[in-house]
């Protein structure tokens, strides 16, 4: 294979391995069917579609490749939820909505390398025997879906989509669905809404995978741009070969997408589990700002828990004995850290220094979520703004220290009791920020004096209760 | 076309907008039935509903909005109901239902962003193209600028987090935004006007 060259400043790290962005940013690699032909692309499609769809699933599923979006659940078992003896058709949905905040590894998928997706995609609708799939598509990558498109027809002029695929009398069908700027539509049921055009609202499990009942009421597999990209990784390198890669519950590559209070921030792929965040904060991304420290680290997209840098956590070693450790020293694998009380998500890692005020990201976080929220579920539709007013009189130091603890507790009661995943999602942060950092949660308060009034209109209206005699 | 235009109208207030005068007003043409037709093509029989989005995008592309015309004529395209059209351009933030400027600016102001200067950078665009940041609230959260060349809205993430800060002009997105570059880029696009 030739040497590659990347852009000036866009360089891997040595202790990077690119698979999925090998070519992102490299110099004279554009997105056309040419460029990745020529490179070895729909290589492993060829080889794919010669095989059968079962043998397939059970390469994807020895390899372990467990989902990117965020769950990680196993790629090839959600593959085999759809029923037996099924014979409505069956969909596959390509979930581009990437919109978790600190998360932006699909941006530079669909942008710069799109046929590395299709053939991915392509090698997934061929194993679950799909002959009409979509990728939805954020709004705001108007460009992407231009690129996309252009990329679909090359495709199916190329004959790797459209009807009789390579001869293997296999016909599939791609379109590009665009999305319109809604976090929501990234739940996979409420993607399936979107598409059929109506209100995205998630629905109502069971069935817990839209698998069973989905799109259309058919069996629909939902699944994100990098799970897409790492199946064709898989059948590239062979199930077993790619189980054998990074760490044995999260096989192969992940990428890392680091944002904040960093000296190199940016996208870094990475053997799952061959570094700590630790390297990854000093050595990947050159430590801190000048003169600053790290305070705090969200390690998986904005809805995971925020970790404190000086937190002592509890690790195990081989022999069984407890040694402790900070978040630095946790490995860069998917389950590592949800051991100690966070998830790793989508590989977005948010740092913050220092100079930061806690309250003031929670306020920041409250209102993504309070914006976001579908309005489905009225605990998630009235605890959103609730937190937002909470926090922001908190930072505006108006709050009593009681504030706090409603605070909490509002989280507390939103959390498990809605239809979809946003209800955690916008719980944790809060319940993490107001118990981890709750000193400075309290340093922004002041005890209210239930006798004092304390504006106009109390100062006013106590005046009928105060007796002139 | 149906005749219920009134009861829409009062359903969908559209806000007058000094950036009208930059998009042609919403007409039905032969040719964006023609291309309608072939979005709703692409979606199995008897699901022409899921079309309602890709409609959506090419009326707003074109015109900048959605207007009450428009979404009567979605939902015939679509074989639904105008409520039922009204309903989702109502529940997306990337749906308009007030003109934008020639120029319409989105900054992004999620917690990446922030973290490298989102709001800043979002008053300094404020100021530099002379739209009070206050006119953007929770019920009308895009400004349009007098003379209808920019509007500027705040929004959340626009999914390029370690690049941050982030805007979008149209459909481009600029990152790594600084002061002197929002200086450059102002006057890039003034030109092209």
């Amino acid at each position: 294979m030739s040497e590659i060259t990347y852009k000036p400043g866009h360089e891997p790290h040595l202790r990077e391995t690119r698979r999925i962005f090998r070519n992102i940013d490299r110099v004279g690699y554009d997105p056309s069917i040419a460029c990745f032909i020529k490179d070895g692309g729909y290589e492993t499609l060829k080889k794919a579609i010669k095989m059968e769809p079962a043998a397939i699933i059970d390469e994807v599923k020895k390899s372990g490749l467990r989902g990117r979006g965020g769950a990680g659940f196993p790629t090839g078992v959600k593959w085999t939820f759809i029923p037996k003896g099924n014979t409505k058709p069956v969909y596959l949905v390509c979930n581009c909505d990437e919109s978790e905040p600190g998360t932006f590894k699909d941006r530079f998928i669909v942008h710069q390398d799109p046929h590395q997706l299709l053939e991915g995609m392509i090698i997934a609708c061929y194993a679950v025997q799909a002959h009409y799939a979509i990728i939805y598509m954020r709004e705001e990558f108007p460009e992407a879906a231009k690129i996309v498109q252009r990329a679909l027809a090359e495709a199916e002029k190329n004959n790797f989509l459209g009807k009789n695929i390579l001869g293997s009398g296999y016909d599939l069908n791609i379109i590009l669905h665009r999305g319109a700027g809604a976090y929501i539509c990234g739940e996979e049921t409420g993607l399936i809404n979107s598409i059929e055009g109506v209100r995205p609202y998630p629905r109502i499990k069971p069935p817990f995978f839209p698998a069973a009942i989905g799109l259309y009421g058919c069996p629909t597999i939902v699944n994100n741009v990098e799970s897409l990209c790492q199946v064709r990784q898989v059948l590239m390198r062979g199930g077993e070969a790619y189980a054998a890669d990074g760490a044995t519950r999260s096989p192969g590559t992940r990428i890392i997408g680091v944002s904040g209070d960093v000296q190199r921030p940016g996208y870094y792929e990475i053997i799952s589990g061959s570094i700590t965040y630790g390297d990854l904060l000093y050595e990947l991304c050159g430590g801190p700002k000048p003169g600053r420290s790290f305070k705090a680290i969200i390690p998986g997209g904005a809805s995971a828990k925020v970790m404190r840098c000086d937190e002592v956590l509890k690790g195990r070693n081989p022999d069984g004995s407890v040694r402790k450790m900070t978040i630095f020293d946790v490995p860069m694998d998917l389950d590592s850290i949800a051991q100690h009380g966070s998830m790793s998500g989508s590989g977005g890692v948010i740092v913050m220094d220092d100079s930061r005020s806690m309250p003031e990201m929670l306020r920041n976080l409250n209102r993504f979520f309070a914006w976001e929220s579908c309005g489905q579920c009225t605990p998630c539709r009235e605890g959103n703004p609730w937190m937002l007013k909470l926090s922001t009189r908190i930072c505006q130091g108006k709050a009593s220290p009681e504030d706090v603890d409603l605070l909490k507790s509002v989280a507390d009661n939103i959390c498990g009791r809605t239809v979809c995943a946003f209800g955690e999602a916008c719980a944790w942060p809060v319940q993490a920020f107001t118990t981890k950092f709750r000193e400075e949660f309290l340093a922004l308060t002041r005890p209210i004096n239930a006798f004092k009034p304390h504006n106009p209109e109390a100062a006013e209206a106590r005046k009928y209760l105060t007796r002139e005699d | 076309m149906t005749e219920q235009p009134d009861a829409i109208a009062a359903l969908a207030e559209t806000k007058p907008s000094p950036g009208e005068k930059y998009y042609p007003p919403f007409k039905v043409t032969p040719e964006l039935t023609k291309k309608a037709k072939a979005y709703i093509a692409m979606y199995p029989k008897g699901r022409e509903q899921s079309a309602v989005l890709p409609l959506i995008h090419l009326v707003q592309e074109k015109h900048g909005y959605i207007c009450p015309q428009s979404v009567l004529w979605i939902a015939e395209m679509c074989q639904s109901t105008p409520i039922h059209v009204q309903g989702i351009v109502s529940f997306y933030p990337g749906i308009r239902t007030s003109c934008p400027g020639k120029w319409h600016i989105r900054v992004c102001h999620t917690i990446a962003c922030a973290l490298s200067g989102g709001e800043e950078l979002l008053s300094y665009v404020c100021e530099k193209i002379g739209i009070d940041p206050k006119a953007m609230t929770e019920e009308e959260p895009m400004a349009v600028s007098a003379d209808g060349l920019w509007s500027i809205e705040a929004v959340e993430c626009l999914a390029a987090c370690g690049f941050g800060p982030n805007l979008m002009v149209n459909d481009a997105l600029y990152s790594q935004m600084d002061q002197a570059k929002v200086d450059d880029l102002i006057e890039e696009y003034s030109k092209k006007a």
